[in-house]
């Protein structure tokens, strides 16, 4: 069990008149190897959530475990959680600060106290694992395109050897093409390596076609944990959260009610497409 | 925490003062600064006190929310508390080890405390019930006849409002940008002095860039609309002076009168 | 009646320059695009991101100026230096990033910057930060302050600052790049209804195809040039050109067109889902199989 969440709240300006709770009562095992989506409107929580799981926050009541131990604890340390639990942030210009990229990148695994050549040594195997080419190494990171940078980003989190990698909106601010790409990456990722991911995102599109499990998150509590199929027969309350299904959804719902004999419970373009030419070939 | 920080921090409701004109806010807050320093004895810091209590009720803001800002100068405070009531030369009335606590040192150490909570107090009473923008109007236009003499006072106005304006968004960053070095095992917190400045590193390039790009951003958002500089423009809420604001002036002449009288009489 | 904006062969570069300063060699930005917008009109670019789209609306504003060829807005010359401030009055601008546009710290006064800069007198002023405010439904807002706007309504205001400066023409520049499903959808029907109420000429520009299906017209931009010119539905058409050109088709086109590979004689394109229900009822109707 990789990570474990009991009874978690977390209010912001906890003693002051404008306490909010930005986490109700969460309660989330997550098993070691999973790709997980987290899928939620701006100020839902998923944001707060997530920075959780590697300690930045200290939740207001509840308890974390990471691997059985409870990183709340004075004694936990931190430091080592940060490694192990990878979280790239939203925005990559948030965290590229150095001369080159290769050196950005090792700018993690040196803070792990690990020698230059070894932290060299996991740059180097993490910037090939984010598929950014050679010629880019030692360029500016300021100088690349916005999937370049993520990849940069992505990298820098990588070459901590993390088990488990949160990425926040990897894929906002892209075009079509860049985030398809990216979200390939990611899915080549946990595929090649098996290292549990957790996606966060607001586009349940770009989520559906490569998760096994949906987390939806609204006004701070989990409101469906699941299967992508099972989260999104729930197209209309998920509707209600601002929160739309997938189109291919929508279809097969509208078709069903036209009298198709169709499987509702479609999520992505491929299936939705054997569907109705199954349906052709029936009738 | 960066929350805690009141000063400078406009408080929205409804109240007489918060109506006022800002130039008769800003010339109040001065003579109220200055008067603190006039004052020598404890009578004429009591009608300070005073004026500043009937004010804080006139602005309809609550008394917690003021007070929270003295959190922030809380060290200070007691710093210069500390300092003078140890190292004031006079009739020792305490002595314990090699420190020595004088008649003056207490009398001089009560002032300094009432003086900075008093020009605290009043100032961010003046932020607090005055919009930034409010604000930078009226320094502009109370600073006017310096135009005269090539002082840049619409420019000057101008950064200061944007820089105003700026502030809450580029302090979101830098928490935005710490959170995720954290993510990546930087430590701002332990290390000798050196050590973290060099941390803050990190930090402070990608804080840097932003900022650079977004004073780009806006420039070009400025231009966009019509932005020329100060000639010619028009105002949306044009200061002008009404009779409360006349009242109010007599109110603050009446008070230094009275403080600068009163207040320097010998005890 | 002249052309809202119209320009002529234009092209666009800039030097590239290595740390030192020296010349690396000349970008052109854009490429002798021609391109014509009538008043009234909805226009939308599409481009994926360094197609040279953001470059190019930053002439339509006299932000830029061509390197070679013309623009022309409403008639006037944008290098003409007498009508530069008429220009970026009649040609409103939006940009990407809602917080680097905002320059006042209440609402209602960002929406009275443009106005104030044009020299407008203060009592009509007010009456067009009321109109403004109303139009894109933020009257509500007026006194707040845009640090607790969402990304949609802080973009809503922009948009207000710059109808209140009554342009003929707006011209947004990826107004939906950073914002979440909900404040896209928020932009986009605040654009579509200053277009159809007030009749402004909106240029939208994009990466996301789903917001352009209902404009007049729309231009696809590769490497600074025009690739594709005409309504989204002979856009839409073609699919596969548009993936090859990193954009993304909606998932409804996408399928329809999937469905057509494998057989299906559904009609070209399909760009909302009741077309595609509509097209499955009658070839169902028609009693069609595979």
């Amino acid at each position: 069990m990789a990570i474990l969440l009991n009874h978690v709240n977390y209010i912001y300006d906890e003693d002051t008149a404008m306490a909010n709770a930005a986490l109700i009562d969460v309660s989330l095992k997550i098993p070691d190897g999973q790709f997980i989506g987290i899928i939620g409107h701006t100020g839902s929580g998923k944001s707060t959530l997530i920075q959780h799981m590697n300690g930045l926050i200290a939740p207001s009541s509840g308890q974390i475990f990471f691997n059985n131990e409870d990183i709340c604890d004075r004694d936990y340390n931190k430091k080592n959680l940060r490694a192990r639990v990878g979280l790239v942030f939203q925005y990559p210009e948030h965290q590229l600060f150095e001369t080159d990229c290769f050196k950005d990148v090792c700018f993690g695994p040196k803070n792990l106290g690990l020698s230059q050549k070894d932290a060299e040594l996991r740059a180097y195997t993490a910037l090939k694992q984010v598929g950014l080419e050679d010629e880019y190494f030692y360029q500016s990171p300021f100088d690349l395109s916005g999937g370049q940078k993520r990849r940069v980003a992505i990298a820098g989190v990588l070459a901590m050897n993390p088990e488990v990698l949160i990425l926040d909106e990897p894929t906002a601010g892209l075009d079509p093409k860049g985030r398809e790409e990216i979200l390939g990456l990611i899915s080549e990722l946990h595929r090649k390596t098996g290292i549990t991911i957790i996606l966060v995102s607001h586009s349940m599109e770009d989520v559906a076609d490569y998760v096994e499990r949906i987390i939806v998150m609204n006004r701070g509590r989990v409101t469906f944990d699941g299967e992508p199929k099972e989260v999104f027969s729930h197209y209309k309350e998920l509707e209600e959260m601002g929160l739309a299904a997938p189109q291919v959804t929508y279809c097969m719902q509208e078709l069903r009610e036209a009298g198709f004999d169709v499987d509702t419970s479609v999520t992505t373009l491929l299936e939705a497409k054997n569907e109705i030419l199954k349906a052709f070939m029936k009738c | 925490m960066l929350k805690d920080i009141t000063l400078g921090q406009y408080y929205r409701t409804e109240s007489p003062l918060h109506r006022l004109d800002p130039r008769v806010k800003i010339v109040a807050t001065f003579a109220f600064i200055i008067s603190l320093f006039l004052v020598k004895n404890f009578i004429g810091y009591l009608i300070a006190g005073l004026f500043l209590l009937i004010c804080i009720r006139l602005s309809n803001v609550p008394v917690r929310f003021i007070f929270r800002g003295m959190k922030a100068i809380f060290f200070l405070l007691i710093l210069t508390m500390v300092f003078n009531l140890f190292l004031t030369p006079g009739i020792v009335v305490f002595s314990f080890w090699k420190l020595q606590i004088t008649k003056e040192g207490i009398k001089l150490a009560l002032m300094m405390g009432i003086r900075l909570v008093f020009l605290i107090t009043g100032s961010s009473l003046m932020t607090l019930t005055t919009t930034p923008n409010n604000l930078t109007d009226g320094l502009e236009k109370l600073l006017g006849p310096l135009k005269k003499i090539r002082v840049p006072v619409h420019e000057i106005s101008m950064m200061m409002s944007i820089a105003l304006r700026f502030i809450p968004i580029l302090m979101e960053e830098t928490d935005k940008i710490m959170k995720a070095q954290m993510a990546r095992c930087a430590d701002f917190e332990s290390g000798s002095v050196i050590n973290r400045a060099k941390n803050l590193i990190p930090l402070l390039v990608p804080l840097f860039i932003s900022a650079f790009r977004r004073a780009n951003d806006l420039a070009m958002a400025m231009e966009a609309r019509c932005y020329r500089g100060g000639d010619g423009r028009t105002k949306m809420k044009p200061l002008i002076y009404q009779k409360r604001d006349f009242i109010a002036y007599l109110c603050i002449l009446l008070y230094v009168v009275m403080v600068v009288v009163i207040g320097r009489l010998p005890v | 009646m002249s052309k809202m904006i119209q320009t002529d062969k234009l092209v666009f570069e800039y030097i590239r320059r290595d740390e030192e300063g020296n010349v690396e060699g000349i970008t052109r930005a854009v490429d002798e695009v021609d391109l014509s917008v009538e008043p009234g009109q909805f226009i939308a670019i599409l481009g994926h991101n360094g197609s040279g789209k953001s470059t190019l609306a930053k002439h339509f504003n006299a932000l830029l100026y061509p390197t070679e060829g013309e623009v022309h807005v409403d008639g006037m010359l944008t290098e003409d230096e007498e009508h530069l401030w008429d220009i970026r009055q009649e040609a409103g601008m939006i940009f990407q990033n809602p917080d680097n546009q905002i320059i006042g710290q209440v609402v209602e006064e960002d929406v009275g910057f443009g106005p104030e800069n044009m020299g407008v007198p203060t009592e009509e002023i007010w009456e067009r930060v009321d109109e403004s405010l109303r139009a894109v439904r933020m009257d509500k807002y007026r006194k707040a302050s845009p640090n607790h706007l969402s990304g949609g309504q802080k973009q809503r205001v922009s948009i207000a600052g710059v109808i209140a400066m009554h342009p003929k023409c707006i011209i947004m520049d990826e107004p939906t790049a950073m914002l979440d499903p909900n404040g896209r959808r928020e932009v986009i029907r605040a654009a579509r209804g200053l277009n159809q109420v007030e009749g402004i000429t909106i240029i939208l520009i994009t990466h996301y195809m789903e917001e352009v299906v209902d404009a007049d017209k729309v231009f696809v931009m590769d490497r600074g040039r025009v690739v594709m010119e005409g309504t989204p539905r002979g856009i839409f058409k073609r699919v596969d050109e548009l993936k090859a050109l990193r954009l993304g088709v909606p998932q409804v086109t996408l399928l329809a067109h999937e469905l057509r590979q494998a057989g299906l004689p559904i009609p070209d394109p399909i760009l909302t889902r009741k077309e595609l229900i509509d097209a499955l009822k009658k070839l169902r109707a028609e009693g069609y199989m595979l």
